[in-house]
């Protein structure tokens, strides 16, 4: 299964799903609905955080918080 | 005031909400485009009609009803209690046009709790640069409410808002008819039964975080479990589910509101500033350079740039205590007011500028938004020590100040990570410590050097003590990591803010409230234990002291003038009350270096280490010679001569001894009061105080046997 983890920087996705029920309540709150779509846009150092264009602005979060939301490609 | 009319103000963070209550209230309050900088409710005045004044609230940032960390479980302690005494009667929700989906969640479930709600469109500019043409007056039909569109940075729309607010305050409207999501009507029944009427969506949000909510008490929290259970109502799966249909709904009205001039999905979005700056700012290795350049700069300019008001204000002390004792006649009296009181607040005047330095980098952080960044590239780094990205924000203000540093840990929503950034937070060196550093290090790092040509010696040196505590506090974090054991998941969701120039006149508010602070909080200390000090330092057990000038003259029948006075002085001193609290535990200090004089300056700054300074002058003003060449604390000192070795006192060792003590060392009665109100135990104020001074002591012997 493809998960927000696995984009690399510029590329595209879209949201089809949570695995993790008390993430996913802040990740909904936040603007990460099914549907919406999500480009990867920067790397802390070492690889972790993340940094995601969502909505029309800029959200953080670790990489094994972003393994939690299920992805497909744009 | 039981009749005044009450507004909250609610948003997002950095949506302009407290840009808002500055604008409106004139009351100037400190904000910052970051998590965490309201981090209480604050209230102001607002004249909404002539001769009509309102109570405005400002409320923590928020992205939606429900609480995630402690600062946010705030707005529902007061929104969803009508019983509480800051319930207001409507609420402006104030809402970012360039994120209106996400900003709008919240204003649903505001209005839903029954409060009649105005929303105010912030940003519209941002939105409309960036193609979105927002149709209000639409929107205000859709959503059935009033909508006022404002730019709350510069003021603008306050009168279209005032309208806005004066219709809903007459009608009381509010629309909030059913539940977002259906439930089980027995469900509401039974809640409402046993915890009074009340709009279903609150009912509903007492029963889901009655957990988070003061109002009720251990059997009220029970039978709400109860309820729960006897239902199969899981709250969580709710709440997931409400917000998606919010959205829906929220989806709809703006697509018949909002107008979108780019064409869907086929060009790439347009590069904005902050795009090009986080290209460097949060580059894998750019992004760490930059930010220890920042540090670097910011320690130069505290260390160098600050001299020049200091050596002004140095001199000027000592010009005015040789000016009294010249004029004034020579009493306890006069002693009191110049070696004591003068001496004193001497000691705490002249750390004005460096403090105002320091708050003026800190808040330029904070303002621009570059502190969101900060923790983005070192979360990482810092979960290996069992902290979390957002710590980074009470480390760096730990510099200035510990006391706000703990408070603005409320945002850190896991417990551990939290507790772990509170216990750890005071061993970064503040601004208290910078006198001790500075005079310590003038007097045994040399001025003239420099590294590579240069930095200067001394500024490298303090910026070393800055990073040792840094990295002690890494590592009493990561030792803590391994003794605490987690009660939920720490989680870095987080919002990057877009880049803000700085608001001047916040900076401006900031460095003054701080310099404020420091000089009559802390001075206030200063002087009170200067003044018990100076009583202790001249005065003796029984009659000891009104012998100890003719035993001097009788012992050494050579000395005469200057050298006769200070050895009677000196001699006074060691005879005095503090002399004789000094040598008690001068055992306990001698494998670190210290005499029974830094006993005394130690014991008194064992309530506030800021007092040190003070301290060391009021005894070496009493012990030493008083002429002008030596009237500054630091010459003093180096003057001193160890009587054991027969060479300068301050020698490296002792001096780098008594930097690692106080840079380790708890002493600070607020800090401790602090963590224990932040914790609600008083186990955490104890371990605080326990390891770091343990650490002091030890680390210090170490230093001390190495050097010397």
């Amino acid at each position: 299964m493809l998960t927000l983890a696995d984009l690399r920087i510029g590329e595209h996705g879209e949201i089809t799903g949570f695995t993790d029920q008390i993430l996913s309540l802040k990740l909904l709150e936040m603007g990460c609905l099914p549907g919406t779509e999500v480009i990867l846009t920067h790397h802390a150092p070492f690889g972790d955080p993340i940094a995601l264009k969502v909505s029309g602005y800029t959200l953080t979060m670790r990489r094994e918080e972003a393994a939690t939301i299920q992805i497909k490609r744009k | 005031m039981a009749n005044v009319t009450r507004i909250a103000l609610i948003g997002n963070p950095n949506a302009g909400k407290s840009s808002l209550f500055n604008t409106l209230t004139g009351l100037n309050q400190k904000t910052g485009n970051f998590p965490g900088v309201t981090m209480d409710k604050l209230t102001g005045v607002w004249e909404l009609e002539p001769g009509r004044n309102i109570e405005i609230l400002d409320l923590p940032g928020i992205y939606s009803i429900y609480p995630k960390s402690i600062d946010e479980e705030l707005v529902i302690n007061i929104l969803a209690n009508p019983n509480h005494p800051d319930y207001p009667d409507m609420a402006i929700v104030v809402a970012d046009a360039s994120n209106l989906k996400r900003n709008l969640l919240l204003f649903s479930q505001v209005r839903d709790l029954g409060i009649p709600t105005v929303l105010a469109l912030n940003m519209i500019d941002v939105a409309e640069n960036q193609g979105f043409v927002i149709n209000s007056l639409k929107l205000a039909r859709e959503l059935n409410v009033e909508v006022a569109e404002i730019n709350a940075k510069k003021g603008i729309g306050v009168g279209g808002l005032k309208l806005a607010v004066v219709k809903t305050l007459k009608h009381r409207y509010a629309s909030n008819d059913a539940l977002p999501l259906p439930v089980e009507e027995a469900l509401i029944e039974d809640v409402q039964k046993q915890f009074g009427e009340a709009d279903p969506y609150r009912s509903l949000l007492w029963l889901m975080e009655h957990d988070r909510m003061k109002m009720f008490d251990q059997a009220q929290r029970e039978s709400f479990d109860h309820l729960m259970e006897k239902h199969h109502f899981e709250p969580k799966k709710y709440k997931s589910a409400e917000t998606v249909k919010r959205y829906e709904q929220i989806s709809e009205v703006v697509e018949r509101c909002v107008i979108n001039l780019n064409r869907q999905w086929d060009a790439e979005p347009v590069k904005t500033w902050t795009d090009r700056l986080d290209k460097a700012f949060i580059h894998s290795f750019w992004g760490y350079v930059i930010f220890l350049a920042i540090l670097f700069v910011m320690f130069q300019a505290v260390f160098t740039w600050a001299t020049y008001p200091m050596d002004l204000i140095d001199g000027g002390v000592a010009q005015l205590n040789d000016w009294l004792k010249g004029i004034l006649p020579e009493s306890p009296l006069t002693g009191l007011l110049t070696d004591g009181l003068i001496a004193g607040v001497g000691g705490v005047l002249i750390f004005v500028p460096q403090i105002a330095f320091l708050f003026f980098f800190i808040s330029m952080l904070e303002e621009t938004g570059y502190m969101s960044r900060v923790m983005f590239i070192m979360d990482k780094m810092m979960r290996r020590f069992g902290l979390n990205g957002k710590s980074v924000v009470p480390l760096i203000s730990g510099i200035a100040c510990a006391v706000p540093a703990i408070m603005s840990t409320r945002s850190i929503g896991s417990w551990k990570d939290r507790l772990i950034t509170i216990l750890v937070t005071p061993l970064m060196s503040c601004s208290a410590r910078l006198p001790i550093y500075t005079v310590l290090i003038a007097l045994v790092v040399p001025e003239k050097n420099t590294l590579f040509g240069v930095f200067n010696l001394q500024g490298v040196a303090l910026f070393g003590l800055y990073l040792l505590g840094f990295f002690m506090a890494l590592l009493s974090a990561w030792v803590l990591k391994k003794i605490l054991r987690a009660k939920e998941r720490s989680y870095f969701i987080m919002e990057l803010p877009t880049y803000k120039g700085p608001r001047f006149k916040h900076v401006a508010i900031s460095i003054y409230n701080s310099v404020r602070a420091f000089v009559f909080e802390a001075g206030k200390i200063i002087v009170a234990i200067s003044i018990v000090l100076w009583v202790f330092a001249s005065y003796g057990p029984g009659d000891s002291m009104s012998k100890i000038e003719e035993q001097v003259r009788l012992n050494n029948p050579s000395l005469s003038g200057v050298d006769l006075s200070n050895k009677i002085a000196s001699e006074k001193l060691e005879n005095s009350y503090a002399g004789h609290f000094g040598k008690l535990i001068e055992p306990a200090i001698k494998p670190l270096g210290y005499d029974w004089k830094i006993g005394i300056a130690l014991i008194t700054s064992f309530a506030a280490r800021e007092v040190f300074v003070g301290t060391m002058s009021t005894i070496y003003s009493l012990g030493g010679e008083v002429d002008d060449e030596n009237a500054t604390i630091k010459n003093r000192m180096r003057a001193e001569i160890n009587p054991d070795t027969g060479k300068p006192m301050y020698d490296a060792a002792l001096g780098f001894s008594l930097l690692i003590f106080y840079a380790f060392a708890m002493q600070c009665m607020s800090t401790l009061a602090t963590t224990y109100r932040e914790t609600k135990s008083w186990k955490y104020p104890l371990i605080q105080f326990g390891y770091m001074t343990t650490l002091a002591y030890l680390a210090a012997f170490l230093v001390y046997q190495i050097l010397s």
